[in-house]
């Protein structure tokens, strides 16, 4: 029995040492056919993908292989636990903030393009809209200490705004063709909506990013955007009036009745589907909103409009911009092959493609007269576009989470504007002590 | 020979040892050491801040203290509420009753699903609005008590009692098999000799049933608190997140460090603290268990 139990043992081990020597097989037997490895995110564009893939290899005889990791969040681990483990695909797509990205880009894991995109007088750099490009730019002297430099290929552009339903407009009585431009306006019809027994404005502000993006919005709109990044450098305090301002807007808008009941422990998937359903008069969602609605409801009539001003000293600003980017793997042997791979997945053909199948507004922008009308309402605003990536500096982490946090408590009636200005100042003055 | 022997045991063993090692050891060192130091879980340099991470946890993270408390309230009402329905449940099903089996089916199915699903389906339940069907509302109107209708899960006073009592309600299955499993192992002739001696049913309870479950207890307990201090999932499920503060949890905390704010050296310091705050809570456990059974 012990004799047999000590070949079952040798067995088994030979047969680990087999096992782990089967990646090194595949690879080799791999090397006949080139293939390109991409890792992405977006459920939504999965087939459109494959559908170039294929395109691409009859047209190249080089595989393209699309990777599909979601959710976003597990996404972005596995990217990460892959650049630890030096097994990142040749292409992939970075969803952090751009102090992560720059410190994917320091640890040597992403391509500059900068060269690639100046050939031919820049022509492949002139193909894209300058806002979709900012975000994988790095500029000289920039705050991340990157050397400048272009370091991603933006696949799509995006604009986060407000959307209104057409109809329930009508059944409230309003104009359809008027919707609400300045915050008192916006205010002015809750009580409306109050009484009609509707859902005034959706958003998925559980996930607390996206409280962040309408408070910035309105941030840029009160205060302008020289004050903004100057209390991220700790010039200006939270506790300055224009910032009490910001955060007593959310306010305003829960005593409105404007937001919807349980805004705060809502995902953007809900918020969708009660847009969608013709539940709620508003949402704040993004263009990839286009693609969702239309696959839960295709008759949905709305509009698109920026946030309405609540200032009339700056103008209203959205965050935009590259909507998502391929970042080409610096350490990869395929790293030619994959630029040229990207050059022709980001011409003005296959984006109209993806535009069409996926209605996603288009990072080429030859291709923009092509695109659905509803689509077009959010390119337009690409011009009022703003980005924490494309600022040059970044807020603390801590203060962004408490920033977020404080408007939920604030919704919430637990804290008022200047509690929460004052406890954000307090996190945001401990932080610059430590960076000092 | 007996060389040969002893290397022959070493060998037997060696597989498990090396998937120990490389799974378990590996990382748990790892995440002692990344403790020490800031780091962002890409750039392969870090900065070492000794016990700067574990000093901000303590002192300047109220956060941080907040998800401990709210925690240790889940925890409290699984301790008693979900425990005691287990244990009630489970004392019903060890006696002659009708479709026993069928209620040992029934209620093991909580504890098998899905915590997101379990999540979003009470979600749904609860909301009262355009998000969900308000059955608790409805039937609170229909038991004609309206003053107690309120938005459970989006109003902060409820908000982390919901949570709890979900929670309760998922778990009260593992409880009940584990005081199931107990209840059978104690001897039926302590039960039929304690008739003969003229005891009644809440005798017998007491003073055969009760301690001859000390250890069974314990043994819940102690898994109803490393498993309900590490609940986040079923959180995410009902409110989406944290609810400004009033549904955060450790691991929530832990995941928005490494996650959202990059900051994977102090992530590793909270789960360290954290760790050691469950060995504590388990350890005071089993002690207070001992004296109890020697008293």
């Amino acid at each position: 029995m012990r004799r047999l139990l000590f070949k079952f043992s040798i067995l088994f081990s030979v047969f680990c040492f087999l096992f782990s020597a089967l990646p090194g097989c595949a690879k080799k037997e791999g090397m006949a056919k080139k293939t390109i490895t991409v890792w992405h995110w977006m459920t939504d564009r999965e087939p459109a993908f494959q559908e170039l893939a294929s395109r691409y290899e009859a047209e190249t005889g080089i595989k393209i292989n699309f990777e599909l990791y979601a959710p976003s969040d597990a996404y972005s681990q596995k990217v990460r636990a892959a650049a630890q483990g030096a097994n990142l695909p040749d292409v992939f797509g970075i969803l952090d903030t751009k102090k992560d990205f720059a410190s994917f880009v320091k640890a040597g894991y992403v391509l500059n393009l900068a060269s690639y995109m100046q050939e031919n007088n820049n022509s492949w750099k002139n193909s894209f809209f300058d806002k979709a490009l900012a975000v994988s730019e790095f500029s000289e002297g920039n705050s991340y200490g990157v050397l400048p430099g272009i370091y991603g290929v933006p696949i799509d552009i995006m604009t986060i705004q407000m959307v209104y339903n057409k109809n329930l407009f009508k059944q409230l009585g309003l104009d359809s063709k008027k919707p609400p431009s300045t915050f008192q306006e916006l205010i002015d019809m809750g009580k409306l909506i109050k009484s009609a027994h509707l859902v005034g404005m959706v958003s998925g502000w559980g996930e607390v990013w996206m409280i962040d993006c309408f408070a910035n919005n309105y941030a840029f709109n009160i205060m302008g955007k020289d004050k903004v990044i100057a209390t991220i450098k700790g010039l200006v305090p939270y506790t300055d009036p224009d910032w009490i301002k910001v955060l007593g807007l959310f306010k305003d808008m829960q005593d409105a009745g404007i937001l919807s009941d349980g805004m705060i422990a809502m995902v953007n998937k809900t918020a969708e589907q009660l847009f969608a359903t013709e539940k709620s008069v508003f949402a704040f969602n993004g263009s990839w909103c286009v693609n969702v609605y239309k696959g839960m409801n295709p008759d949905l009539d709305y509009g698109v409009i920026l946030p309405p001003k609540a200032s009339e000293n700056f103008p209203m600003a959205i965050w935009g911009g590259a909507g998502s980017s391929f970042m080409v793997n610096a350490k990869s042997e395929n790293k030619e092959e994959a630029v040229k791979f990207l050059r022709w997945f980001t011409n003005s053909n296959q984006q109209a493609y993806l535009s069409e199948v996926t209605n996603n507004l288009p990072a080429n922008k030859e291709c923009l007269n092509k695109i659905p009308e509803v689509l077009a309402q959010f390119a337009k605003s690409i011009e009022y576009a703003t980005h924490p990536n494309v600022w040059d500096v970044s807020e603390f982490p801590t203060v962004i989470e408490a920033l977020d946090k404080g408007i939920q408590s604030i919704i919430i009636g637990e804290k008022t504007p200047q509690q929460v200005a004052f406890e954000v100042q307090k996190i945001k003055e401990r932080e610059l002590a430590k960076k000092r | 020979m007996r060389l040969k022997s002893t290397l022959e045991n070493y060998l037997f063993i060696l597989p498990a040892v090396v998937i120990f090692f490389i799974f378990y050891v590996i990382p748990f060192l790892w995440v002692f050491q990344l403790g020490f130091y800031n780091w962002d879980g890409i750039l392969p340099t870090k900065t070492f801040v000794g016990l700067g991470n574990f000093k901000d946890i303590i002192f300047n993270d109220p956060s941080w203290w907040r998800s401990i408390r709210n925690a240790g309230f889940i925890t409290f009402i699984a301790l008693t509420l979900q425990n005691a329905l287990a244990f009630l449940l489970a004392w019903a099903c060890d006696r002659q009753i009708r479709l026993k089996n069928f209620y040992r089916l029934i209620f093991f199915i909580p504890p098998i699903l899905s915590e997101l699903v379990v999540g979003m389906v009470w979600g749904f339940i609860i909301r009262d609005n355009p998000q969900g069907a308000g059955l608790i509302n409805r039937g609170l109107v229909a038991l004609g008590l309206p003053n107690l209708v309120r938005g459970w899960l989006s109003d902060k006073s409820t908000v982390l009692t919901t949570v709890a009592l979900i929670h309760s309600w998922k778990g009260f299955g593992w409880g009940f098999l584990i005081f199931l499993a107990g209840l059978q192992t104690i001897p039926r002739e302590l039960y039929e000799a304690a008739k003969v001696d003229g005891a009644n049913a809440w005798q017998s309870f007491t003073k055969i049933t009760i301690p001859l479950m000390v250890p069974v207890v314990v043994l819940a307990a102690i898994l109803t608190v490393l498993g309900t201090m590490q609940a986040f999932v079923l959180i995410i499920g009902l409110v989406g997140g944290e609810f400004a503060g009033h549904a955060s949890v450790p691991v929530l905390r832990i995941l928005a460090s490494m996650r959202y704010s990059s900051r994977f050296g102090y992530a590793c310091s909270q789960g360290i603290i954290f760790g050691v705050i469950l060995i504590v809570v388990s350890f005071m456990q089993y002690r207070f268990s001992k004296k109890a059974r020697q008293g």
